[in-house]
C-alpha cells in the first residue's frame, strides 16, 4: 500500500515536497470536514487529473488502492446498513481517495526530499528533547521496509502451502514473526553499520 | 592494523570465541569455518557490533567498544542480506543515504553515487527502485553503498552466500580490485584462494592462519579428516 518513487518530470514531480505534503493535508482534511456524496465526486476528480499530470496510467492509479479491497467490501454493507447510499459513498470514497492522494505524493517524491522535509517539519520537537532527523528517518524507512516484509508474507504463505498446511494460522503467523524480528535485527545491525547512531 | 588480545565470547551461556589472539595487517585476510564456529561474531568485533565480553579489539588503536563511532568512519561492513542493509527505497537514495552525515552538496552527492554506481556496474538503475533489484544487483547496491564513503577498511560477512556462480564472480571479482583492506568471512574457498592470510576458526578458536593455500588444505582435512 506504500508507494514508491517513480521518476519523471513532470509539474507534479517538481512541486517542491513540503508543498505536496501541505496539499495532502488539505485535501484529506476538507475530504473529512465536508463528507458527502458531492465532494468524493470532486476530489475524485482532482486525484484523477492528479494521476494525468503525474503521467500515470489508470492501471497504476488504481493498483495504489487496490490493495484496500477487502476493506472496501466489507465497509460498503456495513455504512449501507448503518446511514444508507450516501454515507457509504461518503466513508468508503474518502478512505480510498486519501489513499491514492498520498501514493501520489509518494509517487512522485523522492524519499530523500520527503526525509528533509519532515526533517523541517518535525524541527520543534527538539524542545521535547527529540531527535527529527531520527522520527523523520523512521517514517520513511517504513516506505522501504514494507515491500520487504510484503515478500516474506509471499515467501512463508509459499512454504505454508508446500507442507499442506494452507489453512493453519500458526503456520503463518509464526515464521512472519520470528522472519520479522529477524529481519528488524539484521536492519538494526546494518544501521549501525552504516553510521546511523553516530 | 586491527589486533584482537585474548578475545572471548559467550551468547548467554553458549561460548561461541575463546582466546583469540592475532594482528591482521595483510590486505587480503580470508575467515572461513564451519556454520556456527564463530566466525562472524569475530568479524563483526572489528566495527564494534559485537563487543567481547573478554579480551580487547584495537583498530588503529581505537577500541571499537567504546569508539564505536570513530572506528565505523574507516571500517565499512557489508552483510550477507543486502535486504536489511538497503534502506532506501531507490537505489540512487540508498547510496545517497550513506553519505548524508558527510553534510556534502546535493551535486557531489550525485558526482559520488554516480561514479560508484558505474564502479559496480548499475549505472543505468540510478532511480530504480531497490526491492525490485536480483539478489545480485542488490547486493552490488550494498557494496557500492559502502564502498561510497571510501572506507580503509571493509569488513564482509558471506557477502556471497545468496548469490548464484555469475553474481558471486562479479562480487569476487569488485572486492579483488578495491585498494582498501578486506577481511572476508566466507564459505567460498574459491575466493580466498590466493589470498595473503586466511584464518580457520573451529568452535571458537583459530585452528589454522597461513597463506590461503594452507589455511584452505587445512581446513578440507579438519573436514574430511
Amino acid at each position: 500500500m506504500i508507494s514508491v518513487y517513480v521518476p519523471g518530470n513532470s509539474l507534479l514531480h517538481r512541486l517542491p515536497a513540503g508543498f505536496k505534503l501541505f496539499c495532502l493535508l488539505a485535501f484529506t482534511t476538507l475530504l473529512l470536514v465536508f463528507r458527502s456524496p458531492t465532494t468524493v465526486a470532486l476530489a475524485t476528480l482532482a486525484v484523477i487529473v492528479g494521476y494525468a499530470l503525474g503521467g500515470f496510467t489508470p492501471r497504476i492509479a488504481l493498483a495504489q488502492v487496490w490493495p484496500l479491497r477487502w476493506i472496501v467490501l466489507v465497509l460498503i454493507p456495513f455504512q449501507l446498513w448503518l446511514g444508507g447510499w450516501q454515507a457509504a459513498i461518503s466513508i468508503v470514497g474518502t478512505l480510498i481517495l486519501a489513499v491514492a492522494a498520498a501514493a501520489l505524493v509518494s509517487l512522485t517524491t523522492k524519499t530523500t526530499d520527503l526525509l528533509s522535509t519532515l526533517e523541517r517539519i518535525l524541527a520543534p520537537v527538539r524542545y521535547l528533547r527529540w531527535d527529527p532527523e531520527r522520527i523523520a528517518f523512521v517514517l520513511t524507512l517504513s516506505i522501504r521496509v514494507v515491500p520487504v516484509i510484503y515478500s516474506q508474507f509471499g515467501e512463508v504463505r509459499d512454504a505454508r502451502r508446500a507442507r499442506g498446511l494452507e489453512r493453519s494460522l500458526r503456520a503463518f503467523a509464526t515464521p512472519v514473526v520470528i522472519r520479522t524480528i529477524g529481519y528488524s535485527h539484521r536492519l538494526g545491525d546494518a544501521l549501525i553499520a552504516r553510521g546511523l547512531d553516530d | 592494523m586491527i589486533v584482537f588480545e585474548n578475545v572471548g565470547h559467550t551468547y548467554g551461556e553458549r561460548r561461541v570465541l575463546t582466546d583469540i589472539t592475532c594482528s591482521l595487517a595483510e590486505s587480503r585476510i580470508g575467515i572461513i569455518g564451519a556454520n556456527g564456529s564463530g566466525k562472524s561474531t569475530l568479524a563483526r568485533m572489528i566495527n564494534g557490533l559485537v563487543t567481547p565480553t573478554e579480551g580487547s579489539v584495537s583498530v588503529r588503536g581505537l577500541n571499537p567498544a567504546r569508539k564505536g563511532a570513530e572506528v565505523r568512519k574507516f571500517v565499512s561492513f557489508l552483510f550477507s542480506d543486502p535486504d536489511a542493509q538497503i534502506v532506501m527505497p531507490t537505489v540512487g537514495e540508498d547510496i545517497g543515504f550513506s553519505l548524508r552525515r558527510r553534510k556534502l552538496a546535493q551535486d557531489q552527492v550525485l558526482e559520488a553515487t554516480r561514479t560508484i554506481l558505474t564502479t559496480v556496474g548499475l549505472s543505468d538503475y540510478f532511480d530504480h527502485p531497490a526491492h525490485l533489484l536480483s539478489s545480485g544487483q542488490k547486493q552490488l547496491l550494498a557494496l557500492a553503498s559502502v564502498l561510497v564513503t571510501e572506507p580503509e577498511i571493509l569488513v564482509c560477512d558471506e557477502p556471497t552466500t545468496l548469490l548464484d556462480l555469475r553474481n558471486t564472480r562479479e562480487v569476487a571479482d569488485l572486492l579483488a580490485a578495491l585498494p582498501q583492506q578486506i577481511i572476508l568471512v566466507t564459505h567460498d574457498l574459491d575466493l580466498v584462494h590466493d589470498w595473503d592470510r586466511v584464518l580457520v576458526i573451529d568452535e571458537g578458536r583459530i585452528v589454522a592462519d597461513g597463506s590461503g593455500a594452507e589455511s584452505i588444505a587445512f581446513y578440507q582435512r579438519l573436514l574430511v579428516p
